[in-house]
């Protein structure tokens, strides 16, 4: 027996157990890449629509910092602008969750001593996971290739910009497998990865926004941040503009590295365990933690703690990012003008800061959304079954779970304000000022987050088999309507499903009240259906 | 008035009938043992007593009270120990004990060092780094240091080791002698015998059997095997006699208790040399009702046949 006895069968068993979810995966992205790109070439038919987004993107910071750099004005380069950054994320932490649930998740559950003990190898569980995962991202790249050529785009570009995006999935895969021999928990593995994405992320953003626009404006050329981001490889291919081929054997190259750590770090650790010592505790709990608020505090600190430095750093950046804004507008009055149409009508700064607390609000809804699914992990644990038998009603513990994730987001929304103001300020002079204005703009976003909670505890209590997944799949489609519901032409009536298309867009515009009232009345109805139908309902279902 | 009262109880997940017409009593005092194979429906009538799961039909009461419409003012009035305990992973032991009695409405510190002491368990670890019978130790301690009047107890011992066991059974006998009620439900027979009052015994979602211990036994055959002077005959026309065999002399057979009278009458007119009488033990009075051929039926519990005996007679007195 070898160290990867066993591996053909437990592959199959991973796509035995995920062949929904690897059907949508490798099915949904070409499709989404597909209707993209068509409505992509409905928007810019000509080369001068498509001469004058280029210029736009080439000087934008905002756009250099969301939608990657841009590289010419070929209609594909325009796609892969409105497309590659949403497709690679998606990819990237579908990637992640994917080596998680089949490797830590396994050992935490006991699911993989029980298999350990049969005849299966040491390296066995990773290396079905890691087969299955990076074989579902060369599919779907593949598909999605032929999704782009299918729209009409050349068929080199295509094959380029798609295994562009299926090279940041290998790349997570990597960084997935290592991240999961380190945490204890999946839960832990996967923040550690999903902070690994966000790390690309703003690694990517800022060799981008630092990166040079070429003489005809419509290409730029990033520094060398972004080579050190999994994400920002993607851009470096050129899909569409002189394909850099050598650039796709990086995510490889990562994917070897990372394997091999990912068995070095196998081999030194007992299973279940993790390169950490479990520490002991206190025999007595505090005063503190005595009651379900106290408890739900508890839970949450640690993923709270985490989110507050992501959300101060990005702040922070994205604030100081904001001064050159400025700067672009006196160089550029063009493409100033353009943007200012883009951030509806209100000054260019106000118009970037707008998009960013926007921005902000959709990232924080899945701190929403991850925080207030723990009662759900809580019920299929059984720990939610101890809980309701002691003296607390159903409507106080699920009441709890909902004000401690509203009073966490809300907290996170100031924070959010208060970085980016005092980012802004900082460069600008009036450091204290801008970060009150913002901090209270950031909070006019906190109806369409309790919309979220809303939504999140509705489905908790009706449909509580379905409530992760359709959990995240509705916040998925609140950030395709916000980020995407503009490039594919949807109507109104599509994009007013999303309660962020109803937060005033302060401080682009002055605020009003009658939404977020609106808004809060809907939340209420959901978290009233929710906390009633939990009510009713068997436990554990 | 009875602590725990259940008339055709019916609950059912989808297609699959949990419970099917269940009946369970237990009265203020007693230590009640609750039985039954895997998948009877033990945990799911816990559920419904605690509150947890909804009835479909029948009847349920508890200290007097709907458990589905007043959970939270029972709560405070019983503890519960669940089969498979699942705990907060990053609480340490301690921290999981003070919070479950404090969400109950408070403990008895005193009790609860006492026992933390007495079953042996370290407060500081993490609930994530406990074995099975330490997760159950944390909950036994966290409910027998409550102090409450009704104490549901899923198979709390399943993951105990025996010197562990007795302590268990030092600390209910405790809690029966402070005049609380317990429901137990248990596969270990030996304890179920060394504690339960009353047992009932549940099969497919149904009540088979209700009773003290000696009532049940009173309902199952009474091994005997006899040593006469002269060949024994007629043995077979005798009423509630069954399986007679003769080997070496010797004749072995089987007897339901309220015909051992007539059966006694008959085996004197041979001559008795000696004569040994052994009732059932425990584990054959419930392989009878856990067996698959007494699917026919429950209400002929005098007539069938019990198991051969020998092979399941360790163990239990």
């Amino acid at each position: 027996m070898t160290a990867l006895t066993g591996t053909r069968r437990l592959a199959r068993l991973v796509l035995r157990r995920d062949r929904v979810r690897l059907a949508i995966w490798i099915l949904g992205t070409p499709l989404l890449g597909y209707a993209l790109a068509g409505s992509v070439a409905g928007v810019y038919p000509d080369e001068a629509a498509r001469q004058g987004y280029a210029t736009t993107s080439a000087s934008s910071l905002v756009a250099r910092a969301f939608n990657g750099p841009i590289a010419g004005t070929d209609l594909g380069a325009v796609v892969v602008a409105e497309t590659y950054v949403t497709l690679a994320l998606i990819i990237a932490l579908l990637s992640t969750f994917a080596v998680a649930r089949h490797t830590r998740q396994d050992e935490e559950t006991g699911r993989a001593e029980l298999l350990g003990a049969s005849v299966v190898g040491r390296y066995a569980p990773l290396t079905a996971a890691l087969l299955v995962v990076v074989a579902a991202n060369v599919l779907a790249a593949a598909l999605l290739a032929l999704a782009f050529a299918g729209a009409g785009l050349p068929l080199a570009g295509s094959v380029a910009a798609a295994a562009a995006v299926g090279g940041v999935g290998v790349a997570f895969t990597a960084i997935a497998a290592v991240t999961a021999q380190l945490s204890v928990t999946s839960r832990g593995a996967n923040a550690l990865a999903a902070a690994a994405v966000g790390l690309a992320f703003v690694l990517r953003a800022a060799g981008d926004v630092l990166g040079e626009q070429s003489a005809d404006g419509t290409r730029v050329a990033s520094a060398w941040p972004s080579w050190l981001s999994p994400l920002g490889w993607g851009n470096q291919v050129r899909a569409f503009e002189g394909e850099r081929w050598w650039v796709l054997a990086l995510p490889v190259a990562l994917l070897v590295a990372g394997v091999t750590a990912a068995y070095a770090l196998a081999e030194r650790r007992d299973q279940g365990a993790g390169l950490v010592a479990p520490r002991r505790g206190p025999a007595s709990a505090t005063a503190r933690l005595l009651s379900p608020a106290g408890l739900a505090w508890r839970m949450q600190r640690g993923t709270l703690l985490g989110w507050a430095v992501g959300v101060a750093v990005l702040g922070l950046s994205m604030g100081v990012a904001g001064d050159e804004v400025n700067a672009m507008i006196e160089q550029n009055p063009a493409a100033a003008e353009a943007i200012n149409a883009m951030g509806g009508g209100a000054n260019l700064i106000d118009a970037y800061l707008t998009a960013m607390l926007g921005l902000f609000a959709l990232t924080i809804g899945a701190y929403v959304v991850q925080a207030l699914l723990r009662v759900r992990g809580d019920e299929s644990d059984g720990v939610l079954e101890a809980a309701l038998a002691t003296a607390v009603s159903r409507s106080r513990w699920l009441g709890t779970q909902v004000l401690a994730a509203t009073v966490g987001a809300l907290a996170l929304l100031l924070l959010a304000g208060l970085s980016t103001g005092l980012g802004y300020g900082l460069v600008t002079g009036d450091p204290l000022g801008e970060a009150a204005a913002l901090a209270g703009a950031a909070l006019l976003r906190l109806p369409a987050l309790l919309v979220v909670a809303g939504v999140v505890t509705a489905l908790f209590g009706l449909l509580p088999r379905w409530s992760v997944v359709l959990s995240w799949t509705a916040l998925l489609v609140f950030l395709l309507l916000g980020q995407l519901g503009a490039v594919l032409e949807l109507p109104q009536a599509a994009l007013n499903l999303s309660p962020y298309t109803h937060v005033p867009a302060v401080p682009a515009v002055d605020p009003a009240v009658l939404p977020l009232v609106l808004l809060a009345g809907v939340a209420a109805v959901f978290l009233a259906a929710g906390v009633a139908a939990f009510r009713h309902r068997d436990v554990p279902s | 008035m009875p602590v725990i009262s259940i008339d055709n109880l019916v609950k059912t997940f989808g297609t699959i009938r949990a419970l099917d017409g269940l009946d369970l009593r237990v009265e203020a005092g007693e230590v009640h043992g609750f039985l039954g194979p895997n998948g009877a429906g033990k945990s799911t009538t816990i559920r419904v007593l605690l509150g947890l799961l909804r009835r479909d039909s029948g009847t349920a009461q508890v200290l007097g009270a709907d458990p589905w419409r007043d959970a939270v003012r029972l709560h405070r009035r019983l503890a519960y120990v669940p089969g498979d305990v699942n705990l907060w992973p990053n609480l340490t032991g301690g921290e999981a004990i003070d919070l479950l009695g404090e969400l109950r409405g408070g403990l008895d510190r005193r009790r609860r060092d006492e026992l933390l002491e007495r079953f042996d368990l370290d407060p500081t670890r993490k609930c994530r780094t406990y074995s099975k019978g330490n997760r159950q130790k944390v909950a036994i301690v966290a409910a027998f240091s409550s102090g409450v009047e009704l104490y549901v107890l899923d198979e709390p011992t399943s993951g105990l080791d025996p010197l562990m066991e007795a302590v268990f059974q030092d600390e209910v006998r405790r809690i029966k002698q402070a005049g609380a009620t317990v429901l137990l439900s248990s596969h270990v027979l030996a304890e179920v015998e060394a504690l339960c009052d009353r047992v009932s015994i549940i099969r497919e979602g149904r009540t088979v059997e209700s009773g003290s211990l000696a009532e049940l036994r009173h309902l199952t055959r009474t091994a005997v095997t006899v040593e006469t002077a002269r060949p024994v005959t007629g043995l077979e026309t005798l009423p509630g006699v069954h399986d007679v065999r003769e080997v070496d002399g010797r004749t072995h057979l089987e007897v339901e208790p309220a015909h051992l009278d007539e059966l006694l009458g008959q085996l004197i007119r041979f001559g008795v040399r000696a004569l040994t009488s052994t009732p059932p033990t425990l584990e054959q009075l419930f392989l009878r009702h856990y067996g698959d051929q007494h699917a026919a039926g429950s209400d002929q519990h005098g007539a069938d046949g019990g198991r051969p005996a020998e092979a399941s007679r360790a163990g239990v007195r």
